[in-house]
């Protein structure tokens, strides 16, 4: 069954855009990039558009649909209505390149601020182990597909150009959180997660988990847990004083600040 | 959101769902609950109706009726109300509280009222400075809610004590163990607390979640991952507690003011 989508495009570069109207035929069982590809492929062959694998896996079709940041490939028009209009637009929080295409740099900058992992010696075998229990702690991090959804959807950011210098965003505290609770690093980067990545400037709003396609539980399982951990290094006087006097367990020894 | 190199787009969102409803229920039934607290608080009154103690007065540390003072009277010279001797305890927890922190934040600051909606702030700084940095508390007030978990449970027990005499029916029903509405609410109502408290995040981070080696504690180990497990359901806890809390002391109060009778089991 085909009938005819009421979708809209926003089209233009930095120096202004506009959406405009691209009526196109789309069938059941399709997805938005599908009906975009056909306008790509009938009515507009310029239209800029970045996408690569169709599947959810790449992370390269992010942009929003009627206001909401998803996957253009994973985005069904079976959750509309057939009469609905779709609006397409690209990521607003980063610069546009041209109509869908937008420029993520702001993020592979936000990455190279973060100190890699930095494991100890190996054993005497030459191996490193980790208990199984250790390792599963951090797979759900390792899911993330980096469409940076949820760096675009985060007010912090979206809202406040200004803040962009002072804020890596929700897929690096994600990195920090994992990083940290990772048994084997030996960098302790909680005081540059609350100061150079600013952490505190989140106010666990949960934006991100929302949009996350990968359905990373980013707020509860990262960014709260490193909220906590911050409080241990620089906010609680009874942990200061546990440390200073002994009783704190040693979980944290070997790590040297970054 | 309009910020030169960006898509030039003025909507504010382009959303066309009703991202409103979620911001606007929460704070009416937010707004809803704090003045009916407030009333209640400043009250002083109508707290206790035997063998029920309303958890917005628990425990009763000032000059309170006969019966409703199980820890004593330490604050037996403060001149306003009882409750507001031990309010900061609740209150703090939950105003500091990971989940309510998201919920006033959006609901009642706008800062976003939903995602992909543009806050209506020109400067945002989150919680970064004085005065909400303080969220980082939280922990602490945590603590308190253990203690404060542990008194409203005690109340539980008490609430099984045997009526007053005025309230009997037939004879011989004072005595003994005894069981009414009000008790069934108050069980409801610790469940909840109980529930809200250790699904708590600072629970989860205390219990096991600070660790970085969970192989080398076993037994932390599978705490935390029983915590992680009710932590999921974090907000739904929130808001029953509330509403429990809420209700429990609405049936006190219209016990002690005659409005109605207990409904009694036994
Ligand atoms: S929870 Fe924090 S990081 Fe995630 S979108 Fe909200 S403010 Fe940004
Ligand atoms: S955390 Fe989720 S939303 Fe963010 S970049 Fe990774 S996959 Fe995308
Ligand atoms: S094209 Fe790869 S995620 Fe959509
Ligand atoms: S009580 Fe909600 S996070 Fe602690």
């Amino acid at each position: 069954m085909s009938y005819t989508l009421k979708l809209r495009i926003w089209r233009g570069d930095k120096d202004g855009g506009a959406v405009e109207d691209f009526p196109v035929e789309v069938s059941e069982g399709e997805v938005v990039l599908d009906a975009i590809h056909r306008v790509q492929a009938t009515q507009a062959g310029d239209l800029a558009v970045r996408w690569n694998c169709k599947a959810g896996k790449c992370g390269s079709c992010s942009a929003e649909v009627n206001g909401r940041p998803r996957l253009m490939c994973m985005c069904r028009l079976s959750d509309f209505e057939e009469d609905e209009t779709i609006t397409v637009t690209p990521m607003r929080t980063f610069p546009v390149i041209r109509d869908l295409v937008t420029d993520v740099s702001f993020n592979y900058e936000k990455a190279k601020e973060l100190p890699s992992f930095a494991p100890p010696p190996r054993d005497a075998d030459g191996k490193r182990r980790m208990a199984q229990v250790d390792v599963e702690r951090g797979q759900e991090f390792r899911k993330c597909i980096e469409c940076f959804l949820c760096q675009n959807v985060c007010h912090v950011v979206r809202d406040h150009e200004d803040n962009k210098e002072a804020f890596a965003g929700p897929r690096f505290f994600l990195r920090y959180a994992e990083l940290d609770m990772h048994p084997l690093d030996t960098h302790d980067r909680r005081e540059l997660a609350q100061g150079a990545a600013g952490l505190g400037m989140c106010n666990i709003t949960k934006c991100c988990t929302e949009v996350c396609p990968e359905g990373i539980h980013i707020t509860d399982n990262a960014i709260i847990p490193m909220k906590e951990r911050v409080v241990d290094k620089k906010f609680d006087p009874l942990v200061w004083l546990g440390n200073k006097i002994g009783i704190r367990n040693k979980d944290n020894d070997g790590r040297t600040e970054v | 959101m309009t910020s030169p190199g960006r898509a030039h787009i003025e909507a504010r969102t382009l959303r066309e769902d009703r991202w409103w409803l979620q911001p606007l229920t929460t704070f009416v039934v937010f707004s809803a609950f704090v003045v009916y607290a407030t009333v209640r608080a400043f009250m002083g009154r109508d707290y206790y109706a035997s063998p029920y103690l309303s958890p917005f007065y628990s425990p009763c540390l000032g000059d309170c009726v006969e019966g409703a003072s199980d820890f004593g009277q330490p604050f037996g010279w403060w001149p306003l109300s009882a409750a507001l001797i031990i309010l900061i305890f609740p209150l703090g927890f939950r105003m500091t509280c990971y989940y309510y922190r998201k919920s006033y934040y959006r609901a009642f600051w706008l800062s976003p009222p939903a995602c992909g909606v543009a806050e209506p702030h020109s400067a945002y700084s989150g919680e970064t400075r004085f005065p909400l940095v303080l969220q980082n508390v939280h922990r602490y007030f945590w603590y308190a809610a253990v203690l404060v978990g542990l008194v409203l449970t005690y109340d539980v027990l008490l609430a099984f004590r045997p009526m007053p005499a005025e309230y009997a029916v037939g004879d011989g029903e004072t005595s003994g163990v005894h069981m009414g509405l009000g008790t069934l609410l108050m069980i409801a109502n610790v469940v909840f607390i109980w529930l809200y408290t250790l699904s708590c995040h600072s629970c989860r981070h205390v219990v096991g979640g600070r660790l970085r080696h969970f192989s080398k504690h076993p037994v932390r180990y599978r705490l935390w991952t029983w915590v992680s497990r009710l932590n999921t359901s974090h907000g739904r806890w929130a808001w029953y507690s509330l509403f429990s809390v809420a209700l429990v002391d609405l049936y006190v109060f219209l016990l002690a003011t005659g409005t109605i009778q207990d409904v009694r089991f036994f």
